[in-house]
């Protein structure tokens, strides 16, 4: 248990060292960072000066581990486009990427079980395949065109909800929350479904799935000869034993919101980390697409070591296979 | 890619009615939705492929734009210059209908070029893996596994990310198409390297490997002679959906403007472009070429899914 524990983060560690890498070369390699700090008119003295001040006319590993000391600190320079430290532009932007992500991950994971669980249980229902062929659709549609669509039907034909930004935020100490006010709310409904329906369409299939594989087995027909209600069998005994594939796929999507967020930001104009990382592309901002991949690097890893250490504590199977290799 | 499925190259008629009598071809003779995809699929390559013979105006020739003829609504004459479009004009007086033709060109050739790059990588790194093993084949595993924690789009994201700062800023318009096949290919290598590992393990250790390695072939006649076509019908199902999936990335990447730039739009640009217009009623900037972008990417994703249950029943 221990071991595999201490292997599992120690291969976590290693991916993040080489993401750091990567982010360290695109310092290093992609532009001059002399070039875009010093102006026309700079002498062999600036230029040596400011790159003995940086510290690049030191040897490679040194430079290296001083980023990835600076990483860990949260400090990645300065953004080439805003000229404000990086730290602090993603600092104001997390908010509504966090919001965000949080209510469409909610919606997904509650539409998703209940309408798995609905389409399982009455299979043979019009309702269930009106749902699981909306839902193939769904699949298919690319995320930016349900944006477009929701934007066309709810803002341009019903002028009912608003197609682009927050609202109104407010500043609770340093976050900025757009839960309070109703425009916030109003302009949170739109990207929140944009983001969550292909999660929600994914947990769901995979709920129906697993609950029609459940509902076949033994102990569920054993249950119903003991007369149990339907209710009992379908809640207690068949999908708490759906759950262990769900957590693991819901825990793994938690990263994909995060990155799907891109596209969601950038048709809604929602000011989060996602539309920054997408400026920052555009205009060759290296320092903010630097900090954005060591980010998403540190998020991904860390959900994937929690989704198999959780994995491991909930299934005694796995145990097994550990010990004996 | 997917016109060999169509249409069988046989050199002789017994070899191909030897193909229409065959499974395969009983089993798409008799699939709706086969005949159907392979057909939209069909017509739209040949409109993508003939596009400066069908096209009505040359979309990106000065010389045939008038500014009069902007926002003309589809099948009804302008109001200056009388002239009808079928699908109507964008705001710089270009004819949708032309624009599409030409943006669909780039969007398959980005997709099949991405496609065909990413086959090459995982086939050649999938086989290596499998045939040599030991360290070389937990390295080449060990990327592929870290690499699929990451969503598809986001490296393809990062790479075109990279190369555009590494490209001068004078060739970044002219080289954004190889770099997007590029960023594209590298973030759908895996899938291939996976399967072809996969199926090579089993088929290594076959007789017919064996005796080749007894009368003394060397490792790349094995891997590409012998264990490559045995391990190609999973491939090729692999091909059709990554090319849907390419080409949705492709549009998803040019929509979010790290694609194709707009000197030589692809479906996603259009969309885009058509974007900025629907709050002011130009509706059909966006539609025609979202309807287009649709059409292929779901019929290309059917047809890869006929593939998939025709080759393989049990490969999903």
């Amino acid at each position: 248990m221990f071991a595999y524990i201490v292997r599992r983060m120690l291969q976590s560690v290693i991916v993040l060292l080489v993401v750091g890498l990567v982010a360290f070369s695109m310092f290093r390699f992609v532009g001059d960072p002399i070039d875009n700090m010093l102006g026309q008119e700079r002498t062999q003295a600036d230029i040596d000066r400011l790159r003995a001040e940086l510290g690049l006319d030191q040897p490679f590993p040194v430079q290296y581990y001083k980023f990835l000391k600076n990483a860990v600190q949260g400090n990645f320079g300065v953004s080439y486009r805003q000229g404000r430290p990086v730290s602090t532009i993603i600092a104001e932007r997390a908010p509504a990427t966090l919001e965000l992500a949080f209510v469409s991950g909610f919606l997904a994971i509650t539409m998703g079980i209940a309408l798995g669980v609905f389409t399982a249980i009455r299979r043979q229902g019009i309702a269930a395949n009106v749902i699981m062929t909306v839902s193939l659709i769904g699949v298919s549609l690319p995320t930016f065109l349900i944006g477009i669509l929701l934007i066309y039907i709810f803002s341009v034909e019903l002028d009912l909800l608003p197609s682009f930004g927050r609202g109104e935020t407010v500043m609770i100490g340093n976050w900025s929350t757009g839960f309070l006010t109703t425009s916030g709310l109003k302009a949170l409904i739109l990207p929140a479904i944009t983001l969550g329906l292909y999660q929600m369409t994914l947990i769901m299939r995979l709920v129906r799935s697993e609950m029609l594989e459940v509902l076949r087995a033994d102990y569920v027909r054993f249950a119903r000869a003991r007369g149990l209600s339907d209710r009992v069998i379908n809640f207690r005994h068949a999908l708490k034993n759906t759950m262990v594939p769900v957590i693991t796929i819901t825990g793994l999507q938690l990263g994909s919101i995060i990155a799907f967020a891109i596209i969601t930001e950038t048709v809604f104009q929602w000011p989060g980390v996602g539309l920054l990382f997408i400026n920052a592309i555009q205009f060759v901002d290296i320092p903010v697409m630097a900090a954005y991949l060591m980010l998403i690097s540190v998020m991904f890893v860390s959900i994937n070591l929690i989704v198999d250490l959780l994995y491991y504590a909930i299934d005694p199977r796995l145990r097994v296979d550990a010990r004996a290799t | 890619m997917t016109d060999t499925i169509e249409t069988p190259t046989a050199p002789t008629k017994s070899r191909f009615t030897k193909f229409w009598d065959s499974d395969f071809a009983w089993s798409f003779r008799h699939s709706p939705v086969a005949l159907i995809a392979s057909l939209v699929v069909l017509i739209l390559l040949l409109a993508a492929v003939f596009a400066p013979v069908i096209a009505p105006y040359n979309p990106f020739d000065p010389a045939s734009l008038n500014l009069m003829n902007g926002f003309t609504p589809p099948g009804t004459p302008n109001a200056f210059t009388q002239e009808t479009f079928f699908l109507g004009t964008d705001d710089q007086g270009r004819d949708v209908f032309s624009t599409i033709l030409y943006g669909m060109r780039i969007s398959l050739f980005v997709g099949v070029s991405a496609v065909m790059l990413a086959l090459i990588i995982g086939v050649i790194l999938g086989l290596v893996a499998a045939y040599f093993g030991g360290w070389v084949e937990t390295l080449i595993m060990r990327i592929a596994d870290v690499q699929l924690t990451f969503p598809a789009i986001l490296v393809a994201m990062l790479i075109f990310g990279i190369a555009k700062g590494v490209t001068p800023p004078e060739y970044r318009n002219e080289m954004a198409i190889y770099v997007l096949i590029i960023a594209i290919a590298l973030s759908d290598w895996v899938q291939f390297a996976r399967v072809v590992r996969g199926a090579a393990l089993v088929e290594k250790n076959k007789e017919y490997v064996q005796a080749a390695r007894l009368i003394g072939r060397g490792p790349i006649p094995i891997m590409f002679r012998h264990i490559l076509p045995n391990v190609l019908s999973p491939v090729l199902v692999i091909a059709t959906i990554s090319l849907a999936l390419a080409i949705i990335a492709e549009a998803t990447l040019s929509f979010l403007g790290v694609g194709a730039p707009p000197t030589q739009p692809s479906l996603g640009t259009l969309i885009r472009i058509g974007q900025g217009f629907l709050f002011s009623g130009e509706w059909w900037i966006l539609f025609f070429p979202a309807c287009t972008l649709l059409a292929l990417a779901l019929s290309v994703n059917l047809l890869g899914d006929w593939l998939r249950d025709a080759l393989n029943p049990k490969l999903r």
